[in-house]
């Protein structure tokens, strides 16, 4: 029977241990998780500070999985050093005495990642975030920001980026009086350009959220705030860092597998020893970004496939990012590239700035093709480009519409207007014509128009169309003789 | 609705075209009056013996039946219990295994009870919001909409139907991502806080396991999948907080994933704490007009009248006992599986188009041409019929009696209103014809009312329990089952105090998106769907037959959007082919542009080379054995 130890119990190796089970009934599964409680859904990690989700709806398994799914589950365990030539994980509790090492015949990491901290005075103590310094990674976090987070209370995000703007949105809307510091001059700079990034901090700015961007903190002033290059002061009893976040690979340098940003992997998510894999935060692959979850799940389901012998040509080709702000009362959606000008000869692309309504929407096409757009505060035209752009499907002719995302109802018609064949009672196929006839064959009224028509007789929907056609003949036209 | 001289009037619920023209049928010249042996007319008496003698010489699981969702109650009993009884095959379905299988399997998990509308229809008059998944009524059924004139509407469709189009709110998934957008929904509910935990905590189990998987589909992951904006899944789950119902139709059920889809539906109805309570609730819309009481009384595969299982020995005791047997088969093999099955060599068929109406047509024709014997008991000379060995002309609606049960598990009675045609007899009067040259005639009465007294025999003390409905009581009072005794009063709602799993509580299923089982790839870049437009019925076979209704919708066509007609060459009212890996259709091209640009629809109605089902996958729900209709790759080309 083959063994399967996995390194991490986050998204990435949760995932993993429940894809190898529905595949393979019988492979053994070991996951080693430094954190004391069951997997839990960082993605939701915003809807716990905004309030929305209690931290238990975040769980990703329950008490009964390990058991039941047959996983042998070591909660509050650390993987100290691995054993390349044995084969083995030199493995104990946090901070307790060495266990028997684990032999495995395929290991994967699945480590993750940590947040970066700015190099600000005082932020950290002996390594670890001064009190009143929070991070907004794990569940935990999240637990000390709504203790500590309460209505008036100045905060102060550091880092503008995807998550720092959802930890600022559900800050803000709990109340607090929070200030983004973020060292770019737009916000989300990575899947944003200047103008989209503008009508953003726009946009929140209503929501209440105030900015210094081209800004860095240098100096923490605990209970008081932080001070910035520019030598300014942001008021904070609460700071969350949102910086960012660097892949965790200190096990993997300790087992001198090659490590660049990353655990750096090929397509069949192997390290520089073949019997190693790496997936999710903590791996480098050229077609990935990391921070995001979907390329964590893509990878989860290749490795099953290839560890349990499912399909052993499966491959990692990489993962479309499509951005998705989750902040209530903002839509937004980046996807590809951006970052081509609207004079750019190979390109065809498409721009509409109406920043005094949040919105904000630019298209790069290449063949009729989606390769970049931004989409701000238009959710229905987000929803569509993202299905264009996903299923490679070619976008449509009528380039306005695809702004617009979907076929809107067209203006209710005059009936005067409607041509003759327009039919008006969908369950009889009735049309305008026919009415107009059966009204001068003399009948004048919706009883007789349904006797001698069967229309309004079905499912009685088109009956304002009919009452509508009388009025108008009444009105527009000499009476029957 | 009533007939006088052929002439259809109708009742308060209003009509269709279908209903208004019905009469054409009746005494319309392709009326079939004459039995056909190998297309010769001959007498019943030769028709029935030929039949009977190649049936004795086949073993009898060589021997299979197909039924039909629209016959009668006795009918669809009396066929249940000819198989078991007098062929002693345990190879019998019905056309209902396309139709409602899913719902009911998913009903069956969710409630233990398995009921189209476990409330009348008439409770939807009094909804704030209602939610149609997968259906448009506003074709198949137009004077249900009656019911929904007060109520806002959200429609779930990859298509701008004339429902969608009524709605307040159109959902307009890619075909095949409805369980995604109801994971995200529930997702959704969860997280704007309008689920009811009370209820949840009270009238249900199973919560946190369903919610576990809806918790890995946050709105803007749902949207991703299905291209339903989340704003506008926001929007749905507050509309739907209140008096709402949440409704399912073929739409979302007829997939490989039919019976997780309607699943995911009643946990979200579940989470905000919809059914078992007056004023809201979960429903499935039937789709054939006896839909429900077809699949009650014993022509699916796995069951026996009353809503019995089939491998449950007390419910076989039963059984065996009112029809004074000591030995039944046991299940058989859904409907796709028996049509292809290369295992039966004779096909007894009633009131059913497979020719048409099965997926992947070409197959059904195929294995067809390899019987030694296929049967058709119809009406009217269907594609099916055109093949058979041997064709009974039977009666139809307006004249025979009998009853059928309607989406809210009524019974109605069908009076008969004419005589029929010289030459006809009913499909009661052919089975005992057959029966009684199987040596178990005496078994089989042929009057209506006997059978019905039987079926309430044999209903009794099941979970669809007829026994206390008589003819009579229907003459004055609206039934809705159980009726266990003559003095009750039926059951309108079920559910309010307590559901019918043992423990009286709603299961939440926890179930996950999978996607279409045939993927568009560069071959097959579209997906093409099915559906029904208002002017036909089914395969056909009927529809086709009257004027008006020709006139109307006269040809297979292909609902394209301007843009991929365009990029296949092609311009409105041109010849188009619809290809698929299992065959191709010839269809005229009408540019809708609301259709989705990666999607095409097709109406399953028309005959030849415009079946649509010579595209359909029959890829099989791992529950319910429903083919995946709804969803299959395509590519378009110039004919």
């Amino acid at each position: 029977m083959r063994r399967v130890v996995i390194v991490g119990y986050g998204m990435a190796g949760a995932r993993l241990a429940d894809e190898l089970r529905r595949r393979d009934q019988d492979i053994s599964i070991t996951v080693v998780g430094a954190e004391p409680h069951a997997a839990y859904n960082r993605v939701l990690l915003s809807t716990v500070v905004a309030g929305t989700m209690t931290p238990e709806s975040t769980r990703l398994h329950d008490e009964r999985w390990a058991d039941e799914h047959r996983v042998d589950l070591r909660l509050g365990w650390e993987v100290r050093e691995v054993d390349r030539a044995a084969r083995t994980v030199v493995v104990g509790r946090a901070g307790g005495d060495p266990e028997p090492a684990i032999p495995y015949d395929a290991l994967v990491l699945a480590t993750g990642s940590v947040p970066w901290v700015p190099p600000a005075e005082g932020l950290t103590e002996d390594g670890r975030l001064a009190p009143g310094v929070v991070a907004f990674r794990t569940l935990d976090d999240c637990a000390q920001i709504e203790a500590k987070a309460g209505k008036g209370m100045p905060v102060a995000v550091l880092g503008g980026g995807l998550l720092g703007i959802e930890a600022a949105r559900g800050l803000a809307g709990r109340g607090c009086l929070v200030t983004v510091v973020h060292p770019v001059g737009h916000l989300m700079e990575r899947q944003l350009d200047p103008a989209a990034g503008g009508v953003l901090a726009r946009t929140l700015g209503k929501l209440g959220i105030e900015f210094r961007l081209n800004s860095m903190a240098t100096k923490y002033l605990p209970g008081d705030g932080l001070i910035l290059d520019d030598g300014t002061h942001v008021p904070a009893e609460l700071v969350v860092v949102s910086a960012g976040v660097r892949a965790e690979t200190s096990l993997a340098v300790r087992a001198g597998l090659t490590v660049d940003r990353g655990i750096v992997v090929d397509d069949a998510l192997r390290t520089s020893d073949p019997r190693i894999h790496a997936i999710g935060d903590c791996a480098q692959h050229p077609g990935t970004v990391s921070g995001l979850v979907q390329p964590a799940w893509d990878q989860a389901a290749v490795l099953a496939d290839r560890l349990t012998g499912t399909d052993p040509s499966a491959r990692y080709r990489g993962t479309s990012v499509v951005t998705r702000l989750k902040a209530r009362d903002i839509d937004l959606a980046a996807l590809g590239d951006v970052h081509t000008d609207v004079d750019c000869p190979d390109s065809e692309v498409l721009c509409f700035q109406e920043p005094s309504r949040g919105r904000y929407a630019k298209l790069v096409l290449r063949d009729d093709r989606v390769t970049g757009a931004i989409v701000l505060g238009a959710p229905d035209a987000a929803a569509t480009i993202t299905q264009l752009y996903d299923r490679g499907i070619p976008a449509p002719t009528d380039r306005l519409a695809l702004l617009l995302g979907r076929a809107l109802p067209a203006e209710a018609a005059s009936p005067a207007d409607l041509p003759s064949s327009a039919v008006i009672c969908r369950c009889n196929t009735v049309s305008k014509g026919q009415i107009v006839s059966a009204w001068r064959a003399g009948a004048e009224s919706l009883p007789q128009l349904a006797e001698a028509t069967r229309a309004t007789t079905g499912c009685g929907g088109c009956k304002d169309a009919v009452c509508g056609l009388l009025d108008w003949l009444g009105a527009s036209q000499p009476a029957p003789a | 609705m009533s007939v006088i001289d052929g002439q259809v009037t109708p009742g308060p619920g209003g009509l269709c075209q279908k209903g208004w023209t019905a009469g054409e049928l009746l005494r319309h010249p392709g009326r079939l009056t004459t039995p056909l042996l190998h297309g010769r007319p001959v007498s019943w008496d030769e028709a029935l013996d030929f039949v009977a003698a190649r049936i004795t010489s086949c073993e009898p699981d060589e021997v299979a039946v197909f039924g039909g969702g629209g016959l009668t109650n006795e009918k669809a009993y009396a066929l249940g219990k000819f198989a078991r009884v007098a062929l002693k095959t345990s190879q019998i379905d019905y056309n209902g295994r396309f139709c409602m299988s899913s719902a009911a399997a998913a009903g069956n998990r969710a409630f233990g009870l398995d009921r189209g509308l476990p409330f009348p229809l008439t409770d939807l008059r009094g909804a704030d919001t209602v939610l149609l998944a997968g259906s448009n009524p506003a074709e198949t059924m137009p004077p249900f909409l009656r019911h929904l004139e007060g109520a806002r509407l959200i429609v779930i469709d990859p298509r701008r139907t004339p429902t969608a189009e009524r709605a307040t709110l159109h959902l307009q998934p890619a075909p095949g991502t409805d369980l995604a957008l109801a994971l995200g929904l529930l997702h959704t509910a969860v997280i704007e806080g309008v689920i009811d935990k009370e209820y949840i905590s009270s009238r249900t189990s199973g919560f946190d396991d369903a919610w576990r998987v809806a918790a890995g589909w946050w709105p803007e992951r749902a949207e991703r999948v299905t291209g339903v904006s989340a704003a506008d899944q926001r929007a749905a789950v507050h509309m739907l907080a209140g008096r709402s119902y949440v409704l399912t139709g073929r739409g979302t059920e007829q997939h490989a994933s039919g019976t997780d889809n309607v699943s995911a539906w009643i946990n979200l109805a579940l989470a905000l704490g919809l059914p078992g309570r007056t004023g809201s609730g979960y429903g499935c819309l039937t789709g054939q007009g006896n839909g429900q009481g077809g699949r009650e009384h014993g022509q699916k595969a796995d069951q026996l009248p009353g809503y019995r299982k089939i491998d449950d020995p007390v419910a076989r005791q039963h059984i065996m006992d009112v029809w004074g047997v000591d030995w039944l088969p046991g299940p058989g093999r859904s409907a796709y599986e028996l049509l292809v099955a290369d295992d039966i060599r004779a096909m007894l068929v009633f009131g059913s188009n497979p020719v048409v109406s099965a997926p992947r047509a070409s197959g059904v024709v195929d294995r067809f041409k390899a019987l030694d014997l296929l049967v058709v008991a119809d009406f009217v000379m269907s594609e099916t019929a055109a093949m058979a060995d041997v064709v009974f002309p039977v009666t139809q609606w307006a004249e025979e009696d009998g009853t059928m049960t309607n989406l809210e598990g009524r019974i109605i009675r069908r009076r008969k209103a004419l005589d029929p045609p010289a030459g006809v007899r009913s499909d009661l009067e052919l089975l005992q014809g057959l029966a009684s040259r199987l040596g178990v005639g005496e078994k089989f009465p042929v009057a209506p009312v006997e059978v019905f007294e039987e079926l309430r025999r044999a209903s009794a003390g099941g979970l669809s329990d007829y026994s206390g409905i008589t003819y009579e009581r229907l003459e004055s009072e609206q039934l809705h089952w159980p009726v266990p005794s003559v003095d009750h009063p039926g059951t309108p709602r079920l559910f309010l105090d307590r559901f019918t799993h043992p423990d009286g509580l709603a299961r939440f299923i926890p179930v996950d998106h999978r996607g279409p089982a045939e993927p568009p790839d560069e071959e097959f870049p579209l997906q093409a769907t099915t559906g029904r437009v208002l002017q036909h019925y089914q395969s056909g076979a009927q529809t086709r037959r009257i004027g008006e209704l020709m006139k109307a919708v006269p040809e297979m066509y292909v609902e394209v959007h301007p843009d991929t007609a365009a990029r296949a060459g092609l311009a409105s009212g041109e010849s188009a082919h619809v290809v698929s890996r299992r065959g191709t259709v010839t269809a005229v091209v009408r540019c809708v542009p609301s259709m989705r640009a990666d999607a095409v629809f097709l109406p399953f109605h028309f005959p030849g080379d415009g079946r649509a089902n010579l595209l359909t996958n029959p890829a099989l729900d791992p529950t319910s054995r429903m083919p995946e209709f709804k969803v299959c790759a395509v590519r378009l080309e110039r004919a």
